[in-house]
């Protein structure tokens, strides 16, 4: 069982950028509207998720998921060659951990200063 | 399904652009003042212009309420000494900059940036920008005030430099500027100023631009005009690939400002000085990997056994405290801090820094690699303001950093974060990230060059006002962006307020619209704007690159030519984007042109400049420390001299206070 292949380019490097969640995501475009250089552009579909078209135009500023009034739309994936490189040790364990990781420990709920 | 990919695989359809497109249809839009560039410095600048009663337009290249170099937040802000906290002043931080430089910044600018640095934040503070410590989260820290609850960097004792929660300093400004009824026009790809009679040196009176949702095209007839755009990532190297998710400066940043006002007549100074590219090289995710520098200044370094590394004052004596490292010592005036826009620091305003011998310990087996920054070596609050205040304010810090760490388990009061693993070299700066050592020397980035204006910010051209930090000869960063758009801003309005109507040339309009849609003229067959982005990218590494000589680089622009001629007059544009993409190719040539020009003109080697002529290959000879600015007449370039100092000479009086209290508007 396999679905048609299609001529298309190689996927662009990186590959998305961003990503959204088509469950909590309802098509408003405010992410679209507001991203400095295109990376994103409304989906043809009404009230669908955009489509990300220019993602190695991205700088990864975030001000799409700033933009976004239903959290966990929309999130930022920096390129894997970044994810890799973030990297931290749990200083009482030794404990490896990396950015997009399986099995990821749980997260650190803190707010940022200020909220 | 998020991606175009997924999209054309999923429905077997290429989707159209969503745009309506109408290539070519004229706009017009007349306005007192035009401000080019809708950053932290354009909209400062329109929010004052509007703010003096006059009609304000932005010219904005993708959506105001975000962009920009400054629009993705700021966590500290420079220059601010006329705070009720400062030991600095005006005249004494503007000497260190200048000093530092050994005269190679326009020091005019510095000395406006520090009298109004401080009113600028306090705007700032009134649009809704956090600046104190309100809810005493830091109360007790050595960095905070606990009258004015403001808190500090760099330098505890004579706090000249305020930390600050500027996340959100963008959409800020934007509501202000949409409540003053400035016209924001999003989406534009500027191709031209335009001047009386179309000539090349009189006065500008408006810009033309092509809409890169729409392709529309726009007349902006305006009586001043601002320019407030930023640097130009995209010049010596271009591997967005790569590079875009580790630069400091967006897709956007394509030298457009400095085109526009080059092909207008406007006088450039120090264009030929460059630096190798740390920022827009091949980094990692800006301030996402342990480091000790600017934001994360003064984070304990540990080896992979845990050592911890060392930190020495500047005259090579050990610290002992982590609040050491946030003082000056010695016969030291006072730190100046990091990331203003200068090079070298001397010794009485240099910052306290890791110890100068690690490069040499790591290659002894001394540290072990990697290293790692150890906050949990940090007092609570001091850690909690670095990662948490800091790391979550600074721009790309609070989503593609703060969230994105946090959500994935990091703890900084458990952890330890990695730098990168790299050569031994690449730890002799603490801005680890940025690894300098992974970008070849051939690649540059601009270093301090921009347009030479006076004391009212203003370019030899009547009506043109420059306000930014990057294109700016003695611009520096965040803040100075605000400061100084603030002030052009001010400076055009009062211009507009008595100049005469300005007088649109309808030639240089129609010549400007032909030339504008090219691209969508050519056949399919034709280059897209990233080969040739490309191409410019390798003729400025080739023929400007570290070493050059007059041969070089008249054969880069020869070069220049024959791209302009062949692939770039035959490129192929599919959509408005990549339209908007292209016409910033003819941009980037125009500013390789510049810097080629103006290299050409110095016929030295310099040291501050990081520029070497091959066939000038004494370093600094005394004949040549002298400004040389650059216009074009008639397409030609024309040269002059100018002291160094020539901002305190005539017509300017010998004192920069009073300079000031001349030409500034109250």
């Amino acid at each position: 069982m396999s679905e048609k292949s299609y001529m298309v380019p190689n996927p662009p490097t990186p590959n998305k950028a961003v990503t959204f969640n088509p469950d909590v995501c309802i098509g408003c475009n405010r992410c679209v509207e507001v991203c400095p250089t295109d990376v994103m552009m409304p989906n043809p579909e009404k009230k669908k998720q955009p489509i990300v078209v220019y993602p190695e135009e991205c700088w990864y500023c975030g001000g799409c998921v700033e933009e976004c009034p239903r959290p966990g739309a929309i999130t930022m994936l920096h390129p894997t060659q970044q994810r890799i490189s973030m990297n931290w040790k749990r200083k009482d364990t030794g404990e490896l951990y990396r950015l997009g990781m399986n099995n990821p420990p749980p997260p650190n709920l803190r707010p940022p200063s200020g909220e | 399904m998020s991606t175009w990919h997924e999209y054309v695989q999923k429905t077997g359809k290429v989707p159209e652009w969503p745009y309506p497109v109408n290539y070519g249809q004229m706009n017009e839009i007349t306005t007192d003042v035009l401000v080019i560039g809708g950053g932290v410095a354009g909209l400062q600048a329109a929010i004052n212009a509007a703010r003096m009663g006059v009609k304000v337009a932005v010219l904005e290249r993708g959506h105001a309420k975000r962009s920009g170099s400054g629009g993705a937040g700021v966590d500290h802000w420079h220059g601010a000494v006329t705070n009720p906290c400062s030991k600095v002043t005006p005249l004494m931080y503007t000497n260190a900059c200048y000093d530092s430089m050994q005269g190679w910044t326009g020091a005019h600018v510095r000395y406006i940036i520090t009298k109004e640095s401080w009113d600028t934040l306090r705007e700032c503070e009134q649009m809704g920008i956090q600046i104190r410590d309100v809810k005493d989260e830091f109360k007790g820290a050595p960095f905070r005030d606990e009258t004015s609850k403001l808190m500090f960097a760099y330098d505890y004792k004579n706090r000249h430099v305020i930390r600050v929660w500027g996340w959100n300093i963008k959409p800020k400004l934007y509501e202000q500027a949409v409540q003053l009824g400035v016209n924001i026009q999003n989406r534009m790809m500027p191709t031209a100023l335009l001047t009386e009679g179309g000539k090349q040196g009189a006065r500008v009176v408006g810009a033309t631009a092509v809409n890169t949702h729409t392709g529309e095209f726009f007349v902006f007839k305006a009586k001043a005009t601002v320019i407030a755009t930023g640097g130009a990532g995209r010049l010596f190297t271009f591997e967005p690939e790569v590079t875009a998710s580790s630069s400091m400066s967006d897709m956007n940043s394509a030298g457009v400002g400095q085109a526009l006002g080059w092909k207008a007549g406007a006088e450039f100074v120090c264009m030929e000085a460059s630096g190798q590219g740390r920022l827009s090289g091949h980094a990692y995710a800006p301030y996402s990997m342990g480091n000790t520098h600017n934001t994360y200044h003064g984070t304990p370094i540990v080896d992979a056994d845990g050592k911890e590394v060392p930190w020495i004052d500047v005259f090579g004596n050990l610290l002992n405290t982590v609040d050491d490292r946030f003082l000056p010592h010695g016969k030291q005036d006072f730190i100046l801090g990091e990331g203003i826009g200068i090079g070298p620091y001397l010794q009485q305003f240099r910052g306290n820094d890791l110890t100068h011998d690690l490069v040499e310990k790591i290659r002894k087996g001394e540290f072990k690699l990697p290293l790692y920054a150890d906050f949990t070596r940090l007092s609570a609050l001091e850690r909690r303001c670095i990662f948490g205040m800091m790391v979550g304010n600074e721009g790309k810090t609070r989503i593609a950093i703060y969230d994105t760490l946090t959500k994935a388990g990091f703890d900084p009061d458990k952890d330890l974060f990695q730098a990168p693993v790299t050569m031994p070299e690449g730890y002799a700066h603490p801005n680890f990230w940025s690894t300098g050592v992974n970008t070849a020397p051939t690649v540059r980035m601009l270093g301090g060059g921009g347009f030479l204006v006076d004391w009212d910010l203003k370019t030899n051209l009547e009506g043109l006002y420059i306000g930014a930090g990057g294109n700016l000869f003695g611009g520096g960063c965040h803040g100075e962006s605000h400061t100084t758009g603030r002030y052009a801003g001010k400076h055009a309005a009062a211009y507009a307020k008595t100049a005469p109507e300005p007088k649109i040339d309808k030639t240089q309009v129609n010549k400007e619209r032909e030339f504008a849609y090219n691209a969508t003229r050519q056949s399919k067959e034709g280059n897209g704007w990233k080969e040739i982005n490309a191409a410019i990218a390798r003729i400025m590494r080739d023929y400007c690159g570290r070493y050059k000589n007059a041969t070089t680089l008249n054969l880069g622009l020869r070069l220049f030519n024959e791209l302009k001629t062949a692939e770039l007059a035959t490129a192929y544009a599919s959509n408005p984007h990549e339209l908007g993409r292209l016409l910033e190719c003819y941009s980037l040539v125009t500013l390789g042109e510049l810097v080629m020009k103006s290299s050409l003109e110095r016929k030295a080697s310099n040291t501050i400049l990081d520029f070497i002529r091959l066939d000038y290959p004494a370093m600094d000879p005394p004949e040549w420390n002298k400004l040389l600015p650059v216009r074009q007449e008639d397409d030609k370039v024309k040269v002059r001299s100018l002291p160094l100092d020539f901002h305190l000479k005539a017509p300017y009086a010998a004192d920069f206070e009073e300079n000031y209290q001349q030409h500034t508007t109250k």
